[in-house]
């Protein structure tokens, strides 16, 4: 797809999950630019702006702007995925609301694809795609561990060699953390409400010894 | 499937009886194996000689006695409980009461399927995937009664025969599909529940996780309508609702939409071209 040339700013207060310290994304901001970016900054609505991004973690973008109020016809979230503390993907997922304009996603993906990354669009709803989707196949892997169906090694061969997958489910949740796979899972078990979020055992035992 | 898993045998020097209750579908499976192993000639990786050899260990029946001498027979027919039972219990009448019987059954219990069989100890799950002759995974399962001794011996067959065996209990879906079919389902659920359309969420798996295919290019992949006949299989044995068929799938296939096979499914595919839906 090929987009206008689009500068982006950004506003940060604090570590970014999403571009974290060194990141060549943070190199290639501007002050008067197109879009604007924010960085764990309080968000600021700027009607003047062809878009105004907020940077999520497992918040949806109504937590930070009235979805309602038409002046947030620029606004949309977005969260650059990244397995706990594995390195961040190339994945963006842009967060759009019921108001959101088709020029401000245009403005939007045109930043993020010329910093080279892929941008896929979704609705504000908690856990977005990804994490909507494997949390719970993390958490029926590690209720499987406990239960002897497999070990964590033959359930990871399973994934690799039967699926393709570049890492079984095992070793992709332990690689980034079950602390961090427990706060996401929690935070989405709370709001869906359904047993396939509830944070197995091997996930709440890492939060409370205080693991990684 | 069959036909896979008996070219994974008879190349690893095997003698191998293949038997069908018909001739047609022997005769196709010789057409296949006998295409499978001349790409392997044009390819360089086999010579002319080694493959007249190979096939020269296969024999084609329909008569099930035929297989009186085998050490091990893996049954690969369909995925019905009482059909798999019932072929169980003619083997054992006509096998040694040593012989090994093996179950490639995908979906159902291998304790149940070895209740067919006077003695069960000696049936073990083996799980090949499609296409045999190219995946190395087999999952391996023991049935409650199935002996340790018979379960080592499947698993040095497998492993004899260049391939990867896991082992994993006798539980619905074993591993592979106990992970993947509700994860399927919740892709269409995102689908449903509006969070994103199926190119979105598969380029989200794919770009993100590294995955070659999306959970929606598979499900076109294997076929919509086979994606419900797993639901069915599975939820009314684990009440998973992660297991239970989405109602958007069930309203796909009634519409005729069942993936690749019928040209349509989560894409349109218009020849070798792929568009989103
Ligand atoms: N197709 C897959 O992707 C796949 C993958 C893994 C495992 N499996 C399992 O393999 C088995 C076969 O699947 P398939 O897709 O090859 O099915 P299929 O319908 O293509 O083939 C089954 C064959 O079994 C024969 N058959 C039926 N009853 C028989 C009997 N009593 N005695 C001898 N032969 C008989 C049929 O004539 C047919 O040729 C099933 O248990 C299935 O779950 C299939």
């Amino acid at each position: 797809m090929s987009h206008a040339i689009m500068t982006y700013a950004i506003q940060q207060q604090g570590d970014s999950r999403s571009f974290p310290a060194g990141d060549a994304f943070l190199t290639g901001a501007t002050k008067d630019a197109d879009v604007v970016l924010h960085l764990g900054a309080p968000f600021k609505a700027d009607a003047g702006k062809k878009a105004v991004l907020v940077e999520l973690n497992a918040e949806c973008l109504a937590e930070h702007v009235d979805e309602a109020d038409p002046s947030c016809k620029n606004v949309l979230g977005f969260a650059r995925y990244r397995n706990g503390g594995d390195a961040p993907s190339k994945l963006i997922e842009l967060v759009r609301l019921p108001v959101t304009d088709a020029a401000a996603i245009d403005a939007a993906k045109a930043v993020f694809e010329a910093a080279g990354f892929t941008v896929v669009v979704c609705a504000d709803q908690p856990g977005r795609i990804l994490d909507r989707l494997l949390r719970p196949k993390y958490n029926a892997a590690l209720r499987f561990l406990d239960e002897g169906l497999a070990t964590a090694q033959d359930m990871d061969t399973t994934c690799k060699l039967g699926l393709g997958y570049p890492d079984g489910p095992i070793e992709r949740v332990m690689r980034g953390g079950l602390k961090h796979h427990h706060d996401v899972t929690r935070a989405l078990f709370e709001t869906y409400g359904t047993a396939a979020y509830a944070p197995p055992r091997l996930a709440v035992a890492a939060a409370k010894r205080g693991a990684r | 499937m069959g036909a896979g898993i008996a070219i994974v045998a008879a190349r690893s020097g095997y003698n191998v009886v293949c038997y069908d209750t018909a001739e047609a579908p022997l005769a196709k499976t010789v057409k296949q194996t006998e295409g499978f192993f001349q790409k392997s000639v044009e390819r360089g990786k086999m010579t002319e000689a080694d493959r007249d050899a190979v096939l020269a260990r296969f024999e084609r029946t329909t008569d099930i006695v035929r297989l009186a001498a085998c050490d091990l027979v893996i049954e690969a027919v369909f995925e019905n409980l009482e059909v798999k039972r019932n072929l169980l219990a003619q083997l054992a009448a006509v096998c040694r009461p040593d012989t090994i019987f093996g179950s490639n059954t995908s979906t159902l219990s291998i304790t149940e399927i070895a209740s067919g069989c006077p003695n069960p100890e000696r049936v073990v799950g083996m799980h090949f995937c499609l296409p045999a002759q190219l995946m190395k995974l087999v999952e391996m399962s023991p049935g409650i009664l199935t002996s340790d001794a018979v379960f080592k011996a499947a698993w040095d067959w497998t492993l004899a025969c260049g391939q990867i065996p896991v082992r994993t209990q006798d539980k619905p879906g074993f591993i592979l599909n106990a992970l993947l079919v509700p994860f399927n389902n919740d892709a269409i659920r995102a689908i449903e529940a509006g969070v994103a359309d199926a190119k979105s969420i598969d380029t989200a798996i794919k770009v993100g996780l590294g995955y070659k295919m999306g959970p929606l290019e598979l499900i076109d992949l294997i076929g919509l309508d086979t994606q419900v006949r797993l639901c069915e299989a599975f939820y009314p044995i684990t009440l998973d609702p992660r297991a239970a068929c989405p109602p958007l799938l069930r309203r796909m296939v009634a519409a005729g939409l069942l993936g690749r096979k019928s040209g349509r499914g989560f894409y349109n595919y218009d020849g070798n071209a792929m568009f989103g839906a």
